[in-house]
């Protein structure tokens, strides 16, 4: 589970952190209902778990809820991992 | 379902939810026409304030200029007050297709569709031009009007981040697999001023086989050596397939806007673009004036030779009084403030000092990131500036802000 949310959290930072934005994400931060994510963004996100973790997300599941933190997505790597 | 009492009141509480975030937004009352100077009612009941407008799209000074009042007076006496018509059934007129030979002149492109606002333009383009195995590549900073479209386009969506390059380079070869790329940006970005690579965007288009779209409502009319917009500023005029803009800003200020580029996409957006489809044809009279604008615009650059000296004293002054502004060319020039209450604070006394200017924060833009934002108009002459100047200073020395960076600010007042 943490290697799949150190991994996430890397790729958060690197997709939706601007150059020079001094914000601090960590595994519980807020990320679409904290404005950091928007829901168009989401798309790569989702893309990149499916391409990392050979998994398919169902768009119903893709919900701005599961994708709101690190900690969420992580948890929804694992529940399609097992599936 | 009546609109009972239980009704009402859980219209009310989320009323009072907006309110309780700061969010309530107020109309304020402007008792002439649009101008450097305006006299405004507000809060409403009291007395009419006479104040310096730097707030308005009015960048060419054009919104009340007597030839266009007179052209507009003319269109109403030679055709008339409205269609009551959709375009396609009886709401075409002479000068409807005279405008929209005239925009695409102006713009440098194959044809142009007029629609009631470039919000319309902006709702229905998308969706006439792409399908489901197509992709709309955006700028993250794009405007309002251009989501909302991308969510009526049944197309897939991705974004990149703001003017970034390489990111949107990386998301092209990401996207290679789809039938058409479209990149959609501003042209000038409406919260920080700044401009479109554009000549960038165009290279990268030829490079991963895409096409580009570009909303220039904050720059036709001035942007540009002739004011033809960001593509002409980029040099890359009659390379960008499609330009949404507004009649609505500089090109006038009253209302309308359209499609313009490549003659298939235009066409596509006549046969299918809804908001043009379903609502009504732009008034006779708007397009009178509006046609009186090109012949303005078209004739000198006057106009905007004296914006682009307005621009440049405004931005020299702010940042010699020690104010943090975002850096750039345009005449939209956002003074950095970071925290929203700072920002509505200094708004307010400034219009207590007979500047008229806003605060903007979450969410019309990112989490800490609140300013206010002003804007340069033809309208303006140099004592405008100069009190804007002296109202400035007076202000942001009361909150201690002069000569303090972004991270002293935060330290001050918090995010």
């Amino acid at each position: 589970m943490e290697e799949y949310k150190k991994a996430i959290l890397e790729y958060v930072i690197k997709e939706y952190l601007e150059d020079d934005e001094d914000e601090e994400i960590t595994y519980d931060t807020e990320l679409i209902s904290g404005g950091i994510v928007d829901s168009f963004s989401m798309v790569s996100l989702k893309r990149f778990l499916e391409n990392k973790y050979d998994i398919q997300i169902p768009d119903a599941d893709a919900s701005p809820e599961a994708f709101d933190s690190v900690d969420k997505i992580a948890a929804l790597v694992v529940r399609f991992k097992q599936a | 379902m009546a609109y009972s009492n239980e009704v009402r009141d859980s219209f009310s509480k989320e009323l009072d939810g907006i309110r309780e975030a700061g969010l309530f937004k107020e109309e304020r009352w402007i008792k002439s026409p649009q101008a450097a100077d305006i006299e405004v009612e507000f809060p409403a009941g009291a007395e009419g304030k006479k104040v310096i407008n730097f707030c308005a799209n009015n960048y060419l000074g054009l919104s009340n200029h007597p030839d266009v009042v007179e052209a507009a007076r003319i269109g109403l006496g030679t055709r008339g007050y409205g269609l009551s018509s959709v375009r396609f059934i009886c709401g075409t007129q002479d000068i409807h297709g005279h405008l929209e030979h005239r925009l695409t002149e102006f713009l440098g492109t194959e044809d142009t569709l007029l629609f009631p606002s470039c919000m319309d333009a902006n709702a229905g383009v998308f969706e006439a031009i792409l399908g489901d195995q197509d992709i709309m590549i955006a700028d993250r900073l794009v405007h309002a009007s251009i989501v909302d479209g991308m969510r009526l386009c049944k197309a897939m969506r991705d974004t990149y981040k703001h003017s970034n390059m390489e990111h949107l380079e990386e998301k092209l070869q990401d996207h290679q697999d789809k039938r058409i790329r479209l990149i959609i940006t501003d042209g000038v970005f409406s919260m920080d001023g700044d401009l479109a690579k554009l000549d960038e965007i165009v290279a990268l288009a030829e490079k991963y086989d895409a096409m580009v779209f570009v909303d220039d409502s904050h720059a036709s009319g001035f942007i540009g050596k002739t004011g033809r917009g960001t593509h002409e500023h980029c040099g890359v005029l009659s390379q960008i397939d499609i330009i949404t803009t507004t009649l609505g800003k500089a090109l006038g200020g009253a209302s309308g806007g359209c499609v313009s580029g490549r003659k298939e996409l235009v066409e596509l957006c006549r046969q299918r673009a809804r908001p043009y489809l379903f609502s009504n044809t732009v008034a006779p009279v708007i397009v009178s004036g509006a046609i009186k604008v090109l012949d303005l615009v078209s004739a000198t650059t006057e106009r905007r030779d004296k914006l682009e000296w307005n621009t440049k004293f405004w931005r020299d002054g702010l940042v010699k009084m020690g104010l943090d502004i975002k850096a750039g060319d345009s005449p939209i020039v956002p003074v950095m403030l970071y925290n929203a209450k700072l920002a509505q604070d200094m708004a307010r006394d400034l219009y207590e000092e007979g500047i008229y200017v806003v605060g903007f924060f979450f969410p019309v833009v990112a989490k800490g990131q609140a300013r206010i934002r002003t804007q340069l108009s033809a309208a303006h002459d140099q004592h405008h500036l100069e009190k804007g100047l002296e109202a400035f200073a007076k202000v942001a020395d009361k909150y201690g802000i002069l000569g303090k960076s972004k991270k002293e600010i935060k330290e001050m007042y918090g995010l």
